[in-house]
């Protein structure tokens, strides 16, 4: 008796380590997938971006600049208000810290490379994950769960051609304009400050930062935000087009949209400054 | 009420053969096979759960069969090449349950859409079509609406339209009375018949609704957790002995199977892990 009972104990604690090695199994693989997924769906709407027309199923022109609209004007606002107060708060922080060298008057090259190398791209790219990644992976979820994406493809019309390629187009092209704003934006709120405190004219920081400031430290920024556009709509496309369970699961799928894309344009800016800056030196 | 099912000629539109099917490790369709001929309406019946949905989008060509086969008009969606799918998807319509019109579109430009993407006709020639459409389910007028704006029946109106735009051969109804009144299904059960007889269309319903099914079909397939019960025509599948049947007829409840080992099994079994 005792002894199947310790066998019966002994079996159901291999059957807990086997299931637990089964989910986390499932779940790489699910991870894995999902990153294939992505991938594919970048390659596929490349494809109808370029071969659409010449196969008589061309982008829709329309749903581009739909996006565009969506993704990159209707951002303006929030992209300049928080672009002019980052560039007030790094030169705030640059005077202090500089100050306590006496080396005020070097602030503009480390508000000019930090803003045009980091700080433009990366807010950006945050404010834009929050604001269209998720509503990419809300609309998508919707659709999906209303079968709206089966009725698409019942009408022999793609779902990647139709949805994700202006999407994903309107991302590449917007990101980076929007990246660039940012870098004019929070320049001028940093020379506003700077000027005001160290009481010099806005035409001698202008000078300044054509001095200090590379064409390459602007590519570098904008470089950046055209791969963290690619990660925003990806991210927005796979977690929305995995939707299921209603209404609660678009709303999982929405946070988790944004969590993944805030995460990915964090670690992926961490390894191109790495990569880029060895091969620099 | 039917109609015409001594009209429909012997060619078959769609052949399953041996269809079987997974969701996980669970099956959901065994074996299924069956045929539907030109110009008929056939109707897949069944409760929840019985597969039903599933089969649609076999034939629907939403999953590809790994294990047996299944044909749209002669073409074997297993070995079809994605443009082959694509030329057979010109030639179906579909109107689905919740009605899956877009809903960032008016509902003249859902109706519009099939004509937009596949068509070169210019936009004065597909908003009369459109039109055309919408008259016929009764929603002239209404196509400058958002689908948000209208009632259950509209949208599923509007969804018919938007299925037979293309002036399908085949065309495809999933659940076309659910969620609605009385009155209001058996106007759409109506509409669907003068569709088929005024285009000349092949017509597959699913649904559960008893009185539409008897209402509309030439012939109707039971399902019951995946197996085909019974198939024939109307007067055949009320005389069918299969007690399974006509339980389900009579909407009386299943007597269970009463396994005592399984269920205590089933209630003992351990699933915290």
């Amino acid at each position: 008796m005792a002894t199947e009972i310790r066998a019966d104990a002994d079996r159901s604690l291999a059957q807990g380590a086997l299931s637990r090695l089964e989910q986390l199994g499932r779940r790489v693989a699910a991870a894995v997938s999902g990153l294939g997924f992505g991938a594919a769906l970048f390659i596929e709407s490349a494809f109808w971006l370029v071969m659409g027309r010449r196969r008589r199923q061309p982008v829709r022109v329309a749903a581009v600049a739909e996006e565009m609209m969506q993704v990159g004007v209707r951002a303006i606002p929030i992209v300049t208000v928080l672009s002019a107060t980052i560039g007030v708060m790094l030169a705030i922080q640059g005077i202090y810290t500089l100050g306590l060298f006496g080396a005020e008057s070097r602030v503009t090259i480390g508000i000019a490379l930090s803003i045009t190398r980091e700080f433009a791209p990366l807010i950006t790219g945050i404010l834009v994950a929050g604001r269209s990644g998720s509503a990419l992976a809300a609309r998508l979820g919707t659709m999906n769960i209303s079968q709206e994406i089966d009725a698409l493809r019942v009408m022999g019309i793609n779902p990647v051609r139709f949805l994700v390629a202006p999407s994903l187009l309107a991302m590449l092209v917007m990101l980076p304009a929007l990246t660039f704003w940012s870098d004019l934006i929070a320049l001028a709120g940093a020379g506003v400050y700077v000027s005001f405190e160290l009481g010099i004219s806005m035409a001698a920081y202008a000078d300044q930062l054509i001095e200090v400031v590379s064409a390459d430290d602007i590519v570098h920024g904008l470089s950046k935000s055209v791969i963290f556009a690619a990660l925003i709509a990806l991210v927005g496309v796979v977690n929305g087009a995995a939707v299921s369970g209603g209404a609660e699961g678009v709303g999982r799928a929405t946070t988790r949209a944004v969590v993944q894309a805030i995460t990915a344009i964090v670690i992926t800016d961490m390894l191109f400054v790495f990569v880029m800056t060895r091969t620099a030196t | 009420m039917s109609g015409q099912a001594g009209g429909a000629s012997a060619r078959t539109v769609i052949e399953v053969e041996h269809l079987t099917t997974h969701y996980g490790p669970r099956r959901i369709l065994d074996d299924v096979s069956l045929s539907v001929r030109e110009g008929e309406v056939f109707v897949i019946m069944g409760g929840s759960g019985s597969g039903k949905s599933t089969l649609l989008r076999y034939l629907l060509a939403l999953e590809r069969p790994t294990s047996g086969r299944v044909r749209l008009f002669g073409v074997d969606l297993h070995s079809a090449r994605a443009a082959e799918i694509m030329q057979l998807r010109k030639r179906m319509g579909v109107a689905f349950q919740g009605g899956a019109l877009l809903s960032s579109m008016s509902v003249g430009e859902n109706v519009m859409l099939p004509l937009r993407e596949h068509t070169d006709l210019d936009r004065r020639t597909m908003q009369i079509m459109a039109r055309l459409k919408l008259e016929v389910v009764d929603l002239a007028g209404f196509e400058h609406l958002m689908p948000a704006e209208l009632s259950g029946g509209m949208v599923k109106r509007a969804a018919l339209a938007r299925a037979v735009v293309m002036d399908p051969k085949l065309l495809f109804c999933d659940e076309p009375s659910a969620g609605l009144d009385p009155v209001v299904a058996a106007a759409l059960d109506a509409l669907i018949l003068k569709l088929r007889n005024a285009l000349g269309m092949t017509v597959v319903v699913v649904t559960h609704e008893l009185d539409s099914a008897f209402n509309i079909a030439d012939r109707i397939v039971v399902l019951d957790r995946g197996t085909i019960l019974t198939i024939g025509t109307v007067d055949e599948v009320r005389r069918c002995a299969d007690v399974r049947v006509q339980n389900l007829l009579n909407r009386r409840l299943e007597t269970a199977d009463l396994d005592p080992e399984a269920y205590l099994q089933r209630l003992t079994r351990d699933t915290s892990h």
